[in-house]
C-alpha cells in the first residue's frame, strides 16, 4: 500500500487531494509508469513534465528514489510560496 | 511538538510581537533583521484582487526548519522565526515573515535572504490568484531559482 498525495494544480486536475495504491512499486518511476496509463492528463503531468517535484515521506525525491509499503509519496509543481 | 521558530498559519502576525518574541533573553544581540512579504495587487501586468496559498502539511513546516538550520550553520546566529500564512489574502496583507537575531548585522542580513531565497524555491506553498478574468495558478519565476543559485557558490 502506498499513499499518494497530490497538489495545487495536480489535484485540481486529478480531481483528488490523496489516495491509497495497494500495490508494490520499486521506485517512484515505476509508481508513475503505472500511473501514467490511466490516461493523457496523468501522463502529461507525472510523466512527460520535466517540472513534476516529487517528495517521498516529506522529503524530495526523484525517480530512482526507492518506495516501501507505507511510504507517502507526493507531486506537486515548482513551489511558489513567499 | 510544535516548533515555535517555524510556524504555517491562517492568523496574520504582528512584526513587533514577534521581533520582541525573537529577542527576549538574548542579550548578546545587536541586531534584528526582519522581511515581510505582501499581496501585491498586481502580478504579470494583471490586477490581482485575492490569493489563496497552499501548502503541504508536515513537509512544509520540515522544509521550512531545514532551511533555518542551515542558515545558523552558515552564520552566527542568536534565534530566527519563519512565520508564513496559508489560505485566502487580499492585496496589501502579510504573507511571511522571515526575523533574524544576531550579534552583528551582516549576519542577520545575510542569513534573513539566504532564508528567504530558500523559501522561494524549496517549501512547498503553491499560490493561486484571483484576477478580473478568473483564477489561475501562479507559475514559479526563474529569476527566484537564480537567487538560490548564487548561495550554492
Amino acid at each position: 500500500m502506498v499513499n499518494i498525495l497530490y497538489f495545487a494544480s495536480f489535484r485540481e486536475v486529478f480531481g483528488q487531494a490523496q489516495e491509497q495504491i495497494p500495490a508494490q512499486f520499486a521506485n517512484v518511476g515505476e509508481l508513475i509508469h503505472n500511473l501514467a496509463e490511466r490516461g493523457e492528463h496523468w501522463r502529461e503531468i507525472l510523466l512527460e513534465n520535466a517540472q513534476v517535484q516529487i517528495a517521498v515521506n516529506h522529503d524530495i525525491a526523484n525517480r530512482d528514489t526507492p518506495i516501501k509499503a507505507g511510504d507517502e509519496v507526493a507531486f506537486f509543481p515548482p513551489v511558489t510560496g513567499g | 511538538m510544535n516548533n515555535p521558530f517555524v510556524r504555517v498559519q491562517i492568523e496574520d502576525f504582528d512584526l513587533s510581537t514577534e521581533v520582541n518574541w525573537l529577542r527576549e533573553n538574548h542579550t548578546d544581540v545587536g541586531a534584528v533583521v526582519a522581511f515581510v512579504g505582501t499581496v501585491r495587487d498586481i502580478n504579470e501586468g494583471d490586477d490581482v484582487q485575492q490569493l489563496e496559498l497552499e501548502h503541504y502539511p508536515g513537509m512544509t513546516e520540515k522544509a521550512l526548519e531545514n532551511i533555518r538550520q542551515e542558515a545558523h550553520k552558515r552564520w552566527h546566529l542568536e534565534s530566527s522565526l519563519i512565520i508564513h500564512r496559508i489560505g485566502k489574502m487580499q492585496p496589501k496583507d502579510q504573507i511571511v515573515l522571515v526575523a533574524v537575531a544576531s550579534r552583528h548585522r551582516d549576519n542577520a542580513f545575510e542569513a534573513s535572504h539566504y532564508i528567504m531565497d530558500y523559501l522561494k524555491t524549496n517549501a512547498p506553498f503553491w499560490k493561486k490568484e484571483w484576477t478580473p478574468e478568473g483564477e489561475r495558478w501562479v507559475d514559479a519565476r526563474l529569476s527566484d531559482e537564480q537567487a538560490m543559485q548564487r548561495w550554492l557558490a
